[in-house]
């Protein structure tokens, strides 16, 4: 049986890997599992500098689900190459470096940084909705997308991945950006803008009034975006969005990512991304599945 | 070490009105347990409710290997966690929290609690009597109704003063009165406190003013408990608007020194 994937030119012994800010760095995942096991790690949003995040209360859950605005806190990229990415690299996984700016300079600046560092890959963050500047304003415009994406291929030497926002019109116009732009992957979907009122303050629950919302509430948005953009693209998708088993994985696949991430699934057991890779392999058997690419894609449409 | 565990509910008793105390069979747990840590639950094997659901450590039996925690029905995570029957396996996550409090340094403790802050305070007490510290407690409830755990307290300590805002049990008036008193007395060398955030942050402040070590149970909305979703920020003392810098509870705390957060 094959689970092994080449996901826009980064190996991967199989096609689960965590999602950004669900995973830290990975040191206290270490505690509840050989890191070796999954497919790829995507960093925390880490940026040029240091930054601080946002005011508290910073989550609060939902129906099926949470909201977040932590605001990318990080220690930034210097701190990174120091402490966190030499832990990482003990681990036989692919280290995705998840990168956030607040202007293009800063992400051109940031991935120079990173061409020195031995990581696998980069995934553009644009799509962040927690932040004021940045990220999600350049990832909700064909025209933003584009310019960054082109601004950050033309100096990083790594695989690129981009990241994109769900909370735009049309998706596949998007995705189209990243691939005009020369990005070798897109992933999808980051968290949808979402709000939660205390009916007793009268005031919303996050300090930030609104936040992301992850966790399998949004999975069926997640799907449907993640179809949509296979058929308008042929950069490999990493599909998330709601995934906490191997049900959830396989029907990203089949609707055409070829790896997907684990996100706030990571939150309600440390070993959900480990427990889906099993559970991947268990569906692959009993469908006598020999090879995951078998499945990618392949969904029938009515 | 944080581990996740199946562990077996072996005795439920309600202790207060919707207060349950659980009694779990969780070695793995106990022995590296620590006084003011937590643990995380996660309710059922389905997507709803979401999230684990963090609580506080009442007892660590470590010879025995049985953990202790008390909850209040609030939420439909902890109904559905009320409804557990004894045999049944409960799924745990922890002990979580590396700041837990730190009591050898001092004498003559003053532990103050308020309402369902008190339940963390028992395990800090009672370790500390077992180290011949001198223990005094205080503990603020609103009513008789919702007064709670007297006896057991009165076990881990040299002196034990109830209170309720209404007068209508022990002594009327607010737990910190009667810290601040034995202070003016010289009988306290430290502060150790749990509760609403508004006793907190009388508490800091009597510290401050007395100058007394202080050490705060805090807590903040959280998903993950283990320190990566940085969901559970704490603003510290050093933070300003241009600067702003935040701890974690689940990471930092949730024992903090009262002067390095702003509450």
């Amino acid at each position: 049986m094959n689970t092994k994937i080449n996901f826009a030119g980064i190996e991967m012994k199989n096609p689960v890997t965590v999602a950004s800010g669900t995973f830290g760095y990975g040191r206290e995942f270490s505690n509840f599992f050989d890191l070796s096991k999954l497919g790829g790690i995507i960093t925390k949003g880490t940026s040029l500098k240091p930054k601080s995040g946002n005011k508290p209360p910073r989550v609060c859950e939902t129906a099926s689900g949470m909201l977040n605005s932590i605001g990318l806190q990080n220690p930034g990229v210097e701190y990174f190459a120091e402490n966190d990415l030499p832990f990482l690299r003990k681990f036989d996984t692919a280290i995705i470096v998840n990168v956030c700016g607040s202007t293009i300079d800063e992400y051109v600046e940031l991935c120079k940084i990173l061409n020195t560092l031995d990581i696998d890959g980069v995934e553009l963050n644009l799509s962040c909705p927690n932040v004021k500047a940045g990220c999600m304003a350049f990832g909700n415009t064909y025209e933003g997308v584009k310019e960054v994406t082109s601004k950050v291929r033309k100096v990083i030497e790594k695989p690129l991945i981009v990241k994109l926002t769900p909370n735009v019109t049309n998706i596949t116009e998007i995705a189209k950006a990243v691939e005009d732009a020369g990005a070798d992957g897109v992933s999808l979907i980051n968290t949808l803008l979402g709000m939660k009122i205390d009916i007793n303050k009268r005031k919303p629950v996050l300090a930030n009034n609104t936040g992301g919302l992850s966790g399998p509430a949004i999975k069926p948005v997640a799907v449907r975006m993640v179809y949509q953009v296979a058929q308008a693209v042929k950069i490999p998708i990493l599909g998330m969005g709601g995934i906490v088993n191997g049900e959830d994985a396989i029907e990203f696949m089949l609707a055409g990512a070829s790896a997907i991430s684990i996100g706030a699934g990571n939150f309600i057991s440390p070993t959900t991304s480990i427990d889906t890779i099993a559970q991947i392999e268990d569906y692959m058997r009993k469908n006598n599945i020999e090879d995951i690419h078998e499945i990618i894609g392949k969904v029938e449409m009515n | 070490m944080p581990v996740n565990i199946k562990a077996e509910l072996i005795q439920k008793q309600e202790i207060g009105p919707e207060m349950l105390k659980y009694s779990v069979k969780a070695k793995e747990i106990t022995d590296t347990a620590k006084t003011g840590q937590f643990i995380e639950i996660r309710v059922n094997d389905d997507i709803e409710p979401f999230l684990r659901r963090p609580i506080s450590i009442y007892n660590i039996d470590k010879e025995n290997g049985i953990l202790e925690f008390i909850f209040q029905i609030k939420g439909k995570g902890t109904e559905i966690l009320s409804k557990k029957r004894e045999g049944d396996k409960i799924d745990i996550l922890g002990p979580l929290g590396f700041g837990p409090f730190k009591y050898s340094n001092y004498q003559k403790l003053g532990i103050i609690g308020g309402g369902i802050g008190v339940f963390p305070l028992y395990e800090l007490a009672k370790s500390a009597k077992s180290e011949n510290k001198n223990v005094n407690i205080y503990l603020g409830f609103r009513n008789k109704d919702l007064v709670v755990l007297e006896d057991e307290f009165k076990g881990v300590s040299d002196k034990l003063k109830i209170t309720t805002d209404d007068g209508s049990y022990a002594e009327k008036g607010f737990a910190i009165d009667f810290l601040k008193k034995d202070i003016e007395d010289g009988k306290i060398d430290s502060i150790f406190a749990c509760g609403p955030l508004p006793m907190l942050r009388a508490v800091k402040q009597l510290a401050e003013e007395k100058e007394i070590p202080c050490q705060i149970s805090l807590e903040e909305r959280m998903a993950c408990g283990l320190g990566v979703c940085l969901g559970c920020a704490v603003k510290t003392s050093k933070s300003t608007a241009e600067n702003p810098e935040y701890w974690h509870v689940c990471k930092a705390g949730p024992v903090f020194q009262a002067k390095d957060v702003d509450i």
